[in-house]
């Protein structure tokens, strides 16, 4: 991942750094200037660590470019650091110049403050700030998105004065109405407490009022079905999502002296943000977003309100089209090609896709059977298992718990995915690189199927940095009338887990089956350049 | 627009003629607020800022003097006035304002005082896209003696019977006890598609209807309709189930929209459909998720028309129909707002004991040595010296004259109570006199005339 972010302290050899950052090559004599200014800043350094100390008491610490990101821990972090800042061994070290040196003695200080605040050890170890690394580097600019940062209150606050800003352009100047900040629920497990965790039982309608004049209805009663649990499913929350959207646009006014290009974009920002404290929008919806503003902002200036807002209408027609109802389509058709007679496929929740396209299988009277395994909380096998059934697909459920003792018999798996990302990871329904894993150990095909409009460009190598924390209560379950779980919000040292996703490394993976063929895992990138390169 | 109000305010009052001789049930003092204040504050809460109120012209035109009204009330009412004879039922109040509803509505009864967090109620409504949204909550029982019962208590009025399935929130079925001749059948089809279904008989219905636009539609063909309570919402609890709304025989029926036949009624029930409704099919047919489990169907089974209910576990919820539950909402009335127990105006002498749950009104004057507790004093209204109200509602404009003591009863306004007047468990009629050293005891002194009304 290149750092993007230009170093605070930029010098005149910054077009070097750049260059040495964008990995181009660099001429003859450009390296041997290179070579020479690193023994210099050797000797620089040198001094500069005698005087640090001095000045650290009297040089005041602002608080720099990197704002709201946490302090580096040089003590024992709870999650080790993954490198994913790479760090070229070779890179250089531009002239030191007193902001540089400034730059570097704000770092060490930083790094001692955290090193004394050991209280604060809940926050676990940002991934990415390398900043305990050797202080020759120069301190990176990196931006944690605030989703990712619940513990820090700074940030907290940020978010809630973001929402507050947030007003519906349109409404007069009295009424100032805000996005209310959902609040967290329960105790949550140290190495998730960066994350969001909200009760079902408090949605955020209690905050609003009735009738949501300010907030499209749609998009209220869209809010609640999300953190209700109606619409679930990455495919299912797009298409409702574009639904609620087309309503919003028909019922849209350009007020006067405003263009429609730019009026509608600022008023959809409420109502994303509210759907975000609902429930964290996906990958999937992320994009319809995107492309959605993107259309709305490229809308001709001339065009009247009735003929843009067809227009819009029409295009989000065609998204839906071309990326959910044909792209399921050429999956099918190309998964078919992979189900043979005779075989035994292992199913893991319920993927609409995977669905559908066992289903078409079944139509084209392919002979196989169907392996569902579910996993608790959700339990969202129970819903395949029906589907399949209803078809006349015959289907063996299990929990996820006794996946190795059913492996044996099957001779292909097939995944859904909600996301997946730049360097090849799959992001999908925890439990999913379980079964990955135990299908890896025991050399039996696994194939993933998603559409192209799912490919996201994060990047991601574990579970922890970014997830979705769902009700904890959901875990709580009565049997013979008894219900353990009950009080666990009074003891102390207990603390319930409900994740919604995990990650998939790439090599467990065998094939990726998109509507634009059947690829591996690691070609992911590529179709996210082609992508980016066609619009 | 998201949801439109609508507070019916037109009703007589039947049960307690008693208090309503004089004063039309919607402006009854509880708690020195009339009685139509509860739900507009609870609309006003909540965040409405407009309301239609049906009521009549007698009740608008004490509404427009009434001092409270004004300052309290800073929603927008927007008054329509129908006759006052009593033979239009809510359902044809709601008819007759067709064309002022442009979205859905929520129909809300005058004699509602709850502290419901409504979102509940109106959360079912959006997020289950349902036709009816209603709410209900466990009977109080009502603890006071009530004035001029002699006896026991009458025998239960008529029960109804309310069927919601294992979340309690989906309602399957709705009768009154009246239309039930030899016993309670339920159709088979309900009980294939939700085998357990909860029957509850202690409900008391709030009178508070979230309603599809469509469903004014309907009403506005129908005119057999003249009740929401009494007919229409049975009728959408039975129609759930129905089977023509499943069959895909639509566009037949459309066209014997025009004729007037007993069942035309059925069509327009058929329109509940938004625009879009491939996307949102498939939006749902995506979805993994149901909202029961155990056979083969899709959620809802497919159904298009839906009814939901919030049962309140906690809470106030009263409805002012009867004496005994007008006398028990006047203790708890209280509880609901934040304002001083006694109002800055009254005035009141030091050597008074007032309980701390006595509610004192505007403008009175109470002498010294009396004793008011768990009392309802109202607006200018002169209590005596040595005077002992204990348990009892005192409406607007009393004299109670000295040495007097009341217990358990209600005094209508502009009433006079002479002079060392022993009154327990009485219901006193409006503008009446008791004459000086009377006692009298659970007995309901009214004038002739309103005896003569039957």
């Amino acid at each position: 991942m290149a750092d993007s972010g230009v170093t605070d302290g930029a010098v005149g050899k910054d077009g070097i750094q750049q260059a040495k950052i964008e990995g181009k090559e660099l001429t003859k004599e450009e390296k041997q200037r290179l070579r020479k200014e690193k023994k210099q800043q050797k000797k620089n350094k040198e001094k500069n660590d005698e005087n640090a100390s001095k000045e650290s008491e009297e040089k005041p610490v602002s608080a720099a470019a990197p704002t709201p990101t946490q302090p580096s821990q040089k003590a024992p972090s709870a999650v080790p650091a993954p490198a994913s800042l790479p760090v070229p061994a070779s890179e250089p070290q531009p002239a030191k110049s007193k902001a540089d040196m400034k730059a570097e003695r704000r770092a060490r200080q930083e790094s001692e403050r955290a090193s004394k605040k050991k209280g604060d050890a809940g926050q676990p170890a940002a991934t990415g700030k390398a900043k305990a690394a050797p202080s020759e580097l120069q301190p990176v600019v990196k931006r944690l998105p605030e989703h990712v940062q619940v513990d820090n209150p700074e940030v907290l606050k940020k978010l809630a004065k973001k929402l507050e800003k947030q007003q519906t352009p349109g409404c007069n100047a009295a009424a100032h109405f805000e996005i209310p900040l959902r609040l967290d629920y329960g105790h949550k497990v140290s190495l998730f407490s960066h994350l969001h965790q909200y009760s079902r039982r408090a949605p955020l309608t209690q905050q609003i009022g009735i009738p949501s004049t300010v907030i499209h209805p749609a998009i209220v009663r869209l809010g609640l079905q999300y953190s209700q649990g109606i619409v679930a499913g990455s495919n299912a929350r797009s298409v409702a999502l574009l639904h609620a959207f087309k309503q919003v646009i028909r019922d849209y006014t350009t007020p006067p002296n405003e263009e429609l290009s730019r009026d509608l974009v600022n008023k959809l920002k409420p109502y994303i943000s509210f759907l975000n404290q609902c429930r964290p929008l996906s990958a999937s919806m992320g994009n319809a977003i995107k492309y959605i503003k993107k259309e709305i902002s490229n809308i001709p200036s001339q065009y009247r309100e009735e003929e843009a807002k067809s227009k819009l209408l029409i295009c989000i027609e065609r998204y839906i089209d071309e990326n959910i109802i044909l792209a399921a389509k050429a999956i099918a058709k190309s998964s078919i090609e992979k189900i043979s007679d005779g075989d035994v496929i292992l199913v893991y929740g319920c993927s609409s896709l995977v669905n559908h396209i066992l289903c078409e299988a079944f139509e084209k009277k392919r002979k196989f059977r169907v392996i569902v395994v579910d996993s608790r909380p959700r339990l969202e096998g129970r819903e395949a298992l029906r589907r399949l059934v209803q078809r006349g697909i015959s289907c063996t459920y299990v929990l996820i718990s006794a996946v190795s003792y059913i492996l044996p018999e099957v001779s292909k798996v097939f995944l859904g995915a909600h996301a997946l990302l730049a360097n090849g990871y799959v992001m999908s329904r925890v439990g999913t690189s379980q079964i990955a894993l135990v299908a890896k150990a025991f050399n039996v095909p696994v194939l993933v199927c998603c559409e192209t409009y799912k490919f996201c460009e994060r990047v991601q190598t574990d579970s922890f940095v970014s997830n979705e924390l769902d009700d904890p209560d959901d875990l709580i379950v009565t049997r013979k009338g008894r219900t353990q779980l009950e009080h666990w919000q009074e003891v102390p040292s207990l603390g319930l887990l409900n994740l919604v996703y995990d990650v998939t490394p790439p090599d467990f993976v065998d094939l990726v089956i998109t509507d634009l063929g059947m690829i591996p895992c690691t070609s992911v990138p590529v179709v996210l350049r082609v992508k980016n390169m066609d619009q | 627009m998201e949801l439109q109000a609508v507070l019916m305010a037109a009703g007589g009052g039947s049960r307690m003629t008693d208090l309503t001789y004089n004063t039309p049930k919607p402006m009854l003092p509880v708690g020195n607020k009339p009685l139509m204040w509860y739900p507009l504050n609870l609309l006003e809460r909540v965040g409405f800022e407009e309301v239609i109120v049906i009521t009549t012209k007698e009740v608008q035109k004490m509404m427009s003097t009434d001092p409270k009204m004004k300052p309290d009330v800073k929603m927008k009412l927007d008054v329509v006035c129908i006759q006052e004879d009593g033979d239009m039922g809510t359902a044809d109040a709601l008819r007759h304002i067709h064309s002022k509803i442009k979205t859905d509505v929520l129909v809300v009864s005058c004699d509602l005082i709850t502290d419901v967090a409504l979102h509940e109620v109106v959360d079912l409504f959006r997020a289950h896209n349902a036709t009816l949204a209603m709410l209900m909550r466990k009977a109080h029982e009502f603890t006071e003696t009530i004035p001029g019962q002699k006896g026991k208590k009458k025998t239960a009025e008529q029960r109804d019977f309310v069927g919601v399935d294992e979340s309690g929130e989906r309602l399957l079925f709705m009768a009154n006890e009246a239309d039930l001749e030899d016993g309670l059948s339920i159709r088979k089809s309900i009980m294939r598609k939700h085998p357990r279904m909860h029957i509850k008989t202690g409900l008391v219905d709030a009178h508070l209807y979230c309603l599809k636009k469509e469903v004014l539609d309907f009403l506005a063909d129908n005119k057999s309709i003249s009740s929401i309570r009494g007919e229409l919402v049975p009728y959408l609890v039975r129609k759930q189930f129905s089977k023509t709304i499943n069959c895909p025989n639509i566009k037949d029926d459309a066209d014997d929209q025009n004729l007037k036949t007993k069942d035309g009624s059925t069509n327009q029930e058929l329109l509940i459909s938004s625009r879009d409704e491939p996307l949102l099919q498939l939006a749902q047919e995506r979805s993994c998720w149901n909202d029961h489990r155990g056979d083969m169907s899709a959620a809802y089974h497919g159904g298009k028309l839906r009814c939901y209910v919030h049962i309140m576990d906690e809470g106030l919820c009263y409805r002012v129909n009867t004496l005994a539950a007008y006398i028990d909402t006047n203790r708890l009335a209280p509880k609901l707002f934040e304002e001083p127990a006694v109002h800055s105006t009254a005035v009141i002498s030091e050597r008074c004991q007032m309980g701390s749950d006595s509610i004192i009104g505007a403008m009175c004057q109470v002498a010294d040595k009396t004793s008011i507790k768990r009392s309802t004093i109202g607006n200018s209204t002169t209590i005596k010296e040595k005077v002992k109200v204990t348990n009892s509602i005192i409406m607007h404009g009393v004299t109670i004259e000295e040495g007097c003591n009341i217990q358990g009863s209600v005094i209508c306004s502009n009433a006079v109570i002479g002079r060392g007047a022993d009154l327990k468990h009485c219901l006193v009629g409006n503008g009446q006199r008791i004459e000086p050293e009377a006692e009298r005891t659970n007995e309901v002194i009214v004038g002739t005339d309103q005896l003569m009304e039957i």
